[in-house]
């Protein structure tokens, strides 16, 4: 690379390349991989010409796991490799997934998060989740053509941390750099209101195959901000399908059956459930592994009266959402129905008594999450200005510490917006006390065992003072993914103790490096390539960046001295780039963004100093 | 290097010091700081650039609610003003305000039991006006000088307000659940 050309103050750079980047929408049942093409947000088909990946893995012994359609076919043969509805157990432990039914698995006790025993080993959801990201992100880099700069991934909004941080850690594991996790109901009002240009306050009700989720937004002038959320990350399409299956095994004296007649209910129970929303009746044979067959029938009006309290279900967290973001029904503009469950007519007719008026079902309702992470993905890579549209989210849980007594003393509450950080002060029980256990936890609960434990750390070291003496301030810091770290420091002595804590079940950086070397079959070399290609892409993004606002800004609020410095970091930059070496780009990059930093900071404050006098940057001329 | 978070709230909504506020000016401000500073408009910018996005971004929220909510609103404006509410440490009140209180709440524990719905709904309707009626007190008293002493009982009393609201909503979700 020659040295850095920088353009004249106030020139305009030459416009960059459009960057790729994709929305996934990482569901229950299907997986949707969509991008922003000319402006228009859609969903990328896969070779078929399908736009929807059915989220089943199927592991084989010593063979590559099959994804999709495939693997979806085979679920009654082997059903104890092939992996259905796996979102329903990210981040949750053995006892969470027994709620939800009888299932085909050979479930293993992990801590933090369930696995499950297959031919190929034992896989957790995350290896699980990963295959199904990396299928979509081989697809989309097909259809593309082109390396992918990043995803947004969406999230139900009701995922606790555990669950984001397992959503995040598959992504990694499937070579996906990760730009941001989104709210699936915030994604879903970005498709929508943005289609239809609309203000106001807005419900989005958000049914999928395995969760549920109610999101209050408040759109005004392209800035989306959620009100409150609410939901039940257990409760979804496949509970309908358990209610068929319960009712049908009792009815015709189905024996508790094996793994594959297990498997083979559930579809069945799906395949009829789904035919209920266009018919009044529907039937079905069963085949069973034994030799027996039924028939098995079901009338719309059964199936409505056997599921009425899991449609009543999704309506306490409508109530307490509503009540959070201080609104009443009367207050909600529309509502968008988002999911394939909310296809049901009794869930439809649920939502429009409930509410008074019809929802809006205008947008496909398996696409519309794809579609609205697509749109913020291309936001967040830089390919449109960002200043039309601006997404404001929220926590779904409070997150607390562990108090005397088992209590949860909260730190953030539920639906403070992110990002957000809490610092909270508290001393020691006994005389002498030189450390203190810290128990973080999420949930609404005022008993420890009631909420779930995101991590337990110690803080050692404190001085021995009397009982009450000493002051420990916890810091709750949560990102604009909606993930939480915790810090904790001893402020009296001045001796800071200070300790980075990640939740428990999440992966560590070295632990991710070494899952994606033994999944390369060229272990060292692709992960080396991959490692220079990212820290070359970085490169560029950070110069061109760079560029730019030393183009705008360089002139007035650097001295010529800072400029030769910037200028001389960026193009040592350069230089290195040019080398195979990622880790002497890696150093040359924290070195160009340590001499960048204060220009940055003068960057923001001027940034903010015009926003509140009501000017654009764009719009001051210097 | 930290961004200079100095200023106080209401300096950095660009609003004039003061309890009463013009709610959509705040609501204005924080949606143009917003624009600027949150970290979605740095997802492609350096790891220092990151940093102080999320930092500015995590201080216009947590001064965008302080200021919203009345009550955290009136503690910050006592605060600012080198006023401590002692909501932890002095417990003292009024002998008939205490005596109110109590009977609220056993009102609520009897209705919760009773699953009487109407009644918790009166005794929520009735709260509000209690609070609306001490929130106009509040705003006299920070309203001059003289009286900002005068606030901090009035911030109390307004805590327990809430206190009690929230075991009114908590009630009415075990009804309804």
């Amino acid at each position: 690379m020659a040295l850095l050309q920088i353009a004249e103050p106030g020139e305009a750079t030459a416009p960059h390349q459009h960057r790729l980047a994709v929305g996934i929408d990482l569901g229950t049942t299907n997986s949707l991989v969509a991008t922003v093409k000319s402006g228009v947000a859609e969903v990328l088909p896969n070779a078929d010409g399908d736009p929807l990946l059915p989220s089943v893995v199927r592991y084989g012994k010593d063979a590559p796991a099959i994804v999709g359609s495939a693997a979806k076919l085979s679920q009654a043969e082997d059903p104890e490799n092939t992996i259905v509805s796996v979102k329903r157990f990210m981040g949750r432990g053995i006892a969470d997934v027994a709620r939800y039914g009888a299932l085909p698995y050979r479930f293993v006790d992990a801590p933090g998060m369930v696995k499950i025993e297959t031919v190929a080993g034992v896989k957790s959801p995350v290896d699980v989740s990963a295959e199904i990201l990396k299928v979509l992100r081989v697809q989309a880099e097909a259809s593309l053509a082109g390396e992918l700069v990043g995803a947004v991934i969406t999230v139900p909004a009701y995922f606790d941390d555990a669950q984001r941080q397992a959503t995040r850690d598959a992504a990694r594991l499937a070579g996906i750099n990760v730009l941001r996790l989104l709210n699936e109901p915030t994604a879903a009002a970005v498709a929508y209101g943005l289609d239809n240009a609309s203000e106001g306050t807005f419900a989005v009700f958000d049914l999928g195959g395995g969760t549920f989720d109610i999101s209050i937004l408040r759109l005004a002038k392209g800035i989306f901000e959620v009100l409150a959320t609410n939901g039940d990350s257990s409760l979804g399409g496949d509970d309908f399908d358990q209610a068929i299956g319960a009712h049908w095994r009792n009815a015709n004296g189905i024996a508790s059956a094996s793994h594959r007649d297990t498997r083979r209910l559930l579809m069945k129970a799906r395949e009829v459930k789904e035919l209920l929303t266009t018919q009044e009746n529907a039937e079905t044979t069963l085949p069973l592994s034994y030799g027996q067959e039924f028939r098995l029938k079901l009338s719309r009006a059964e199936f409505q009266a056997m599921t009425a309290a899991l449609v009543q279900r999704t309506l306490q967290p409508v109530k307490k959402a509503l009540r959070d973001a201080k609104l009443s029904v009367g207050d909600i503009d529309g509502i968008v129905m988002v999911g394939g469950a909310t296809r049901m007519p009794h869930v439809q007719k649920a939502v429009a008594d409930f509410f008074g008026r019809t929802p809006l079902n205008n947008l496909d309702p398996d696409k519309v999450v794809a579609l609205g992470a697509a749109i913020q993905a291309n936001v967040l890579a830089g390919n449109r200005a960002a200043d039309d549209l601006l997404l404001l989210d929220v926590i779904p849980l409070s997150l607390g510490l562990e108090t005397m007594g088992g209590l949860v003393e909260k730190v953030i509450p539920r639906n403070s917006t992110i990002p957000m950080a809490r610092a909270q002060e508290f001393t020691t029980f006994k005389d002498g006390q030189t450390a203190m256990a810290i128990h973080v936890v999420q949930g609404e609960r005022e008993l420890v065992k009631d909420c779930r434990s995101l991590a337990r750390f110690e803080l050692r070291g404190i001085p021995p003072m009397v009982a009450g003496a000493v002051r420990i301030q916890v810091l709750f810091q949560v990102d604009a993914d909606g993930l939480l770290s915790v810090s904790a420091r001893e402020t009296v002595s001045g001796a800071e103790t200070r300790i980075e804590v990640k939740p428990s079940y999440g992966l560590t950086d070295i632990e991710i490096a070494g899952m994606l070397k033994a999944s390369f079959s060229h272990a060292e070399e692709d992960l080396l390539a991959r490692a220079l290609s990212e820290q070359r892409v970085e490169a560029a993004r950070m110069i061109e960046a760079l560029q730019a606002a030393l183009a705008k800004d360089g002139e007035v609020l650097l001295s010529a001295d800072e400029r030769a410095d910037i200028s001389a970091a960026m193009n040592d930059l350069a230089r290195i780039v040019e080398r195979d070496n990622h880790l002497a780009i890696k150093e040359a990059i924290a070195r160009l963004s340590t001499v960048t930093e204060d220009f940055a900071a003068r960057r923001m404050d001027r940034s903010v100093a015009d926003a509140l006098r009501g000017r654009k940057l764009e719009d001051v001329k210097i | 290097m930290t961004p200079d978070f100095s200023k106080n709230h209401f300096d950095l909504f660009a609003l004039p010091v003061s309890f009463d506020i013009d709610v959509p000016a705040l609501e204005r401000a924080y949606r143009d700081l917003q624009r600027e500073v949150h970290p979605d408009r740095f997802a492609a910018a350096s790891d220092a650039e990151k940093r102080l996005a999320a930092q500015w971004a995590t201080r216009a929220n947590e001064g965008y609610l302080t200021l919203k909510t009345p009550l955290k609103r009136g503690r910050y404006f006592l605060r600012i003003h080198g006023i401590d509410t002692e909501e932890e440490s002095n417990t003292a009140m009024p002998l008939d305000f205490l005596e109110q209180q109590m009977a609220w709440r056993e009102a609520v524990v009897d209705a919760k039991a009773a699953r009487d719905e109407q009644k918790l709904d009166a005794l929520a309707a009735q709260r509000d006006g209690e609070e609306k009626i001490m929130f106009a007190q509040l705003a006299r008293e920070l309203s001059a000088a003289a009286t900002l002493t005068d606030a901090r009982l009035t911030v109390r009393k307004l805590r327990f307000l809430e206190k009690l609201g929230e075991e009114i909503d908590e009630a009415l979700e075990a009804l309804t659940a």
